[in-house]
């Protein structure tokens, strides 16, 4: 294929995509993805016009670029493929995909082909580890990939099939609801009461509107219920706090940038609840007085965007969104989505709001809380998908009802999101308080040697830990849960996650910056048995000084697949540490050091080398 | 340390300029008082190549650039309860490892000595050959710092440390005292 003219971008084209968004430097991400997409890079000239039409400075516009990982300064290809390099993906079989594709398409991973046909990536976890591995082409999500069928599907690209007629050839012709079915399982597992079995259509919003404000913030305050994104917040408290200043203009943000390594709960809500989410959000702007919400969904959930978009439309022509909602005089509420470009980070409120102000998702410091002072720095809630689903759901039955499942300190359901070494892996949603046994008993992992529960940045636990409930104060989590068989090496594990934060740390806090690195060559260095007794210690100290000196969660968290595991699995680590009673460094190898002057001089060490002329 | 007996000392420079060596004197008069508490095993200053005995402080010099330096710094190791490493080049490499900024090359080494004994145009090598003599030591791929190869007990810091710290340092090891350095005695502008 020879490039095409339109591929080159020109000042007017650029400058109408501006205008678009009416030069607001606030849309700066939504400029930039437009950009990307059209023209597939946002290359340094066109920095400067987006610059000069936003009036910021082009250092700004790279600063924002340069961030997101799915916006790029060098053209990309036609069909940009981003493999999901998660460890679950590594463990099902990736490398044999990845080296498929490679093989296929002429290019190794992080190349563009020389006719800018195709370009290979890796990305962090996608949010499909249910049915790893998977890939994004183009925005188009594929998943259970084998080599097999990565030769078939290159052979199609290669054709010039679009690369959403891979997963059906009347792909297009179907509504976006079933688009999204057709590419991705739900692989629903176990359907509770509030959220996955039957759920009435707004009648949440409908009790909600006829109440005053205050009281419905009571009920959900009054049913304990806590944020579902992993920090469980109470969220009547969340509400109320919003409301407690003088503002006029309030916001209302779900944070669907569903990020930790492991969930995909959000992914299955979003298919099957779209509608409950946004009754959710109507709820909670009517309980604080918002008029303006915000759907932040992940980069990597694009292949959704058409589906969400409907269910706004839908809703907004049902008088369900919009002026006057379901008829009430001076209730309104209407909903923005906003695409996420690739940052683990943009999950954390803080970050999230900095991304939908078009910034780097950069977090914002630990006070003002959001309800304070958030987006455009006006009071603004964030809260999980599920969160939301379940104040829509608290509102039609009741904090009674809630309360009545689950524990005293985590009421209601959770969904979690089961992955890795297990026969049925997916959603389950289960009341708060079962043991990780009863859940492993269902997934079916009998053999389960460990178990990351809250992703990387939550715990990875042994058999012995299995008993623990899952409930806020033993074993919180987002949904997240990876089951490990016996046959996997932890530390590669481990590995793996530090490599990850060192990847994902926005850089603004120098000990998560830099710590982590520091903390990712230690792990390497003992797993490959070059550790001593003071690698360790040397990882606690660093490890403490992490979590105390950064400011968002990212920091305050990365050391914990290291602490989790050196406290849950000691043998392992001690198992892999030198003696070294010689107090030499096991890092230093001297055949390695002497290799390359042997080679120049032509003879053998007199010291180290055995003399076998004798 | 108990009184009864002198501390034994040894010392050595490795891949360093033996500018620490002469630090070492520097302490002048002192030295005569040192000489009451303690002796001198291996080292440069008397001329011991081979250790005596097990020594109490072992004093490095310099860091590691030939596979010799290695073995000599493991023999310290074994033999020296506390081993100090005196010095920028033995803490860091120092100016030996300006050597190790070649290294956006596949061939660092031999880079190193063709700079060195062919390509330079300050060169005068009439064989124009790298000297390749058998009793020649094998250099390593780059400059190690000392902590690099083996355990390091103890640095002193400078360029070279001056014979003040070198001295309240040695005196406060022998009295079991020494608790790191203050502020001040890290500063040399």
């Amino acid at each position: 294929m020879v490039q095409s003219q339109t591929d080159i971008a020109t000042p007017a084209e650029i400058e109408a995509i501006c205008a678009r968004f009416d030069d607001d430097p606030h849309r700066m991400l939504d400029i930039l993805q437009e950009v990307q997409t059209r023209f597939r890079c946002v290359s340094p000239e066109v920095m400067e016009v987006v610059a000069s039409a936003t009036g910021l400075t082009r250092v700004a516009v790279d600063a924002v670029v340069s961030f997101y990982s799915f916006l790029s300064d060098a053209p990309k290809g036609r069909v940009t493929i981003r493999l999901c390099d998660d460890i679950v993906d590594r463990f099902s079989g990736l490398d044999a995909v990845i080296a498929a594709f490679e093989a296929e398409l002429g290019i190794k991973v992080g190349q563009t082909s020389g006719d800018g046909a195709f370009s290979l990536e890796v990305t962090a976890c996608i949010g499909m580890c249910d049915q790893a591995p998977a890939a994004m082409i183009n925005d188009v999500v594929l998943t259970s990939l084998t080599a097999e069928r990565v030769r078939d599907l290159v052979t199609q690209l290669k054709e010039g099939v679009d690369p959403g007629l891979l997963i059906g050839s009347r792909y297009y012709e179907k509504p976006p609801q079933d688009r999204i079915r057709d590419a991705v399982r739900n692989n629903i597992r176990r359907a509770g009461a509030v959220l996955l079995g039957p759920v009435p259509a707004d009648s949440g919003l409908k009790k909600a509107l006829q109440m005053r404000p205050e009281q419905v913030i009571d009920i959900i305050e009054d049913s304990g219920l806590r944020g579902c994104g992993g920090a469980g917040f109470p969220a009547g408290k969340k509400l109320r706090h919003a409301t407690q200043n003088d503002s006029t203009r309030r916001f209302v943000f779900c944070n669907a940038d569903e990020g930790e390594p492991g969930t995909f709960k959000d992914r299955v809500l979003l298919t099957e609840r779209a509608h409950l989410m946004v009754e959710g959000m109507t709820v909670a702007a009517r309980a604080i007085g918002a008029e303006e919400g915000l759907i932040y969904l992940r980069g990597e959930y694009t292949y959704m965007r058409d589906h969400i978009l409907a269910v706004l439309d839908d809703r907004r022509a049902r008088g369900l969104l919009g002026r006057n909602i379901m008829g009430m005089e001076g209730s309104h509420f209407d909903v923005r989505l906003q695409m996420g470009a690739g940052s683990y980070v943009c999950g954390e409120a803080g970050a999230l709001i900095s991304s939908c102000e078009g910034l780097p998702g950069e977090p914002k410091g630990r006070l003002p809380l959001p309800t304070e002072r958030g987006y455009l720095g006006l009071p603004t809630v964030v809260n999980n998908v599920e969160t939301f689903c379940h104040i829509a759901r608290v509102m039609d039955r009741g904090a009674e009802w809630f309360r009545g499942m689950g524990t005293d300190t985590s009421p209601g359901t959770k969904l979690f999101s089961v992955s890795g070494d297990c026969l049925n892996p997916g959603i389950y949603e289960l009341e708060y308080g079962l043991t990780l046994a009863e859940l492993l008993d269902m997934a079916g992992a009998p053999e389960a040697a460990a178990v990351m529960v809250g992703g990387p940045s939550g715990t990875i636990i042994g058999r012995e830990h299995f008993g623990r409930r899952l409930v806020f104060g033993d074993l919180p989590t987002g949904g997240a849960v990876m089951i490990f068989g016996p046959h996997r090496n932890i530390l590669e594990i481990v590995d793996y996650y530090m490599g990850f934060f060192v990847h994902e740390s926005c850089g603004y806090c120098t000990p998560c910056r830099v710590g982590n690195v520091f903390l990712h060559k230690a792990v390497q260095k003992i797993r490959a048995g070059q550790g001593k007794q003071a690698d360790l210690d040397y990882i606690r100290e660093y490890s403490a000084t992490i979590m105390e000196t950064s400011r968002c969660g990212l920091g305050q968290t990365s050391p914990n697949p290291i602490l989790s595991t050196l406290k849950n699995f000691p043998l392992l680590y001690s198992a892999m540490l030198k003696g070294g009673g010689d107090r030499t460094q096991p890092t230093f190898d001297i055949q390695d050091a002497i290799e390359e002057a042997r080679s120049i001089a032509q003879r053998r060490s007199y010291i180290f080398d055995r003399d076998f002329t004798q | 340390m108990s009184t009864d007996r002198k501390a034994r000392i040894a010392t050595v420079s490795l891949a360093g300029c033996f500018g620490c060596h002469m630090a070492i004197l520097d302490m002048d008069e002192r030295l005569i008082d040192l000489m009451a508490r303690v002796e001198f095993d291996r080292s440069p200053l008397n001329d011991l190549k081979r250790f005596t005995g097990r020594c109490d402080i072992g004093i490095v010099e310099g860091g590691c650039c030939n596979e010799e330096n290695v073995h000599t710094l493991q023999e310290f190791r074994r033999n020296c309860d506390v081993l100090v490493a005196l010095g920028q080049c033995a803490i860091m490499g120092g100016l030996p490892a300006m050597r190790n900024a070649i290294m956006h090359s596949d061939d660092p080494l031999r880079d190193c000595l063709d700079e060195a004994y062919l390509s330079s145009p300050y060169t005068r090598n009439l064989t124009n050959t790298v000297p390749n003599d058998p009793v020649l030591p094998l250099l390593l791929d780059r400059v190690y710092p000392c902590s690099e190869v083996v355990e390091i007990d103890l640095q002193i810091p400078g360029c070279a440390p001056s014979g003040d710290i070198i001295h309240d340092t040695l005196i406060a090891l022998l009295d079991g005292k020494f608790r790191g350095f203050e502020r001040t005695e890290l500063r040399f502008d």
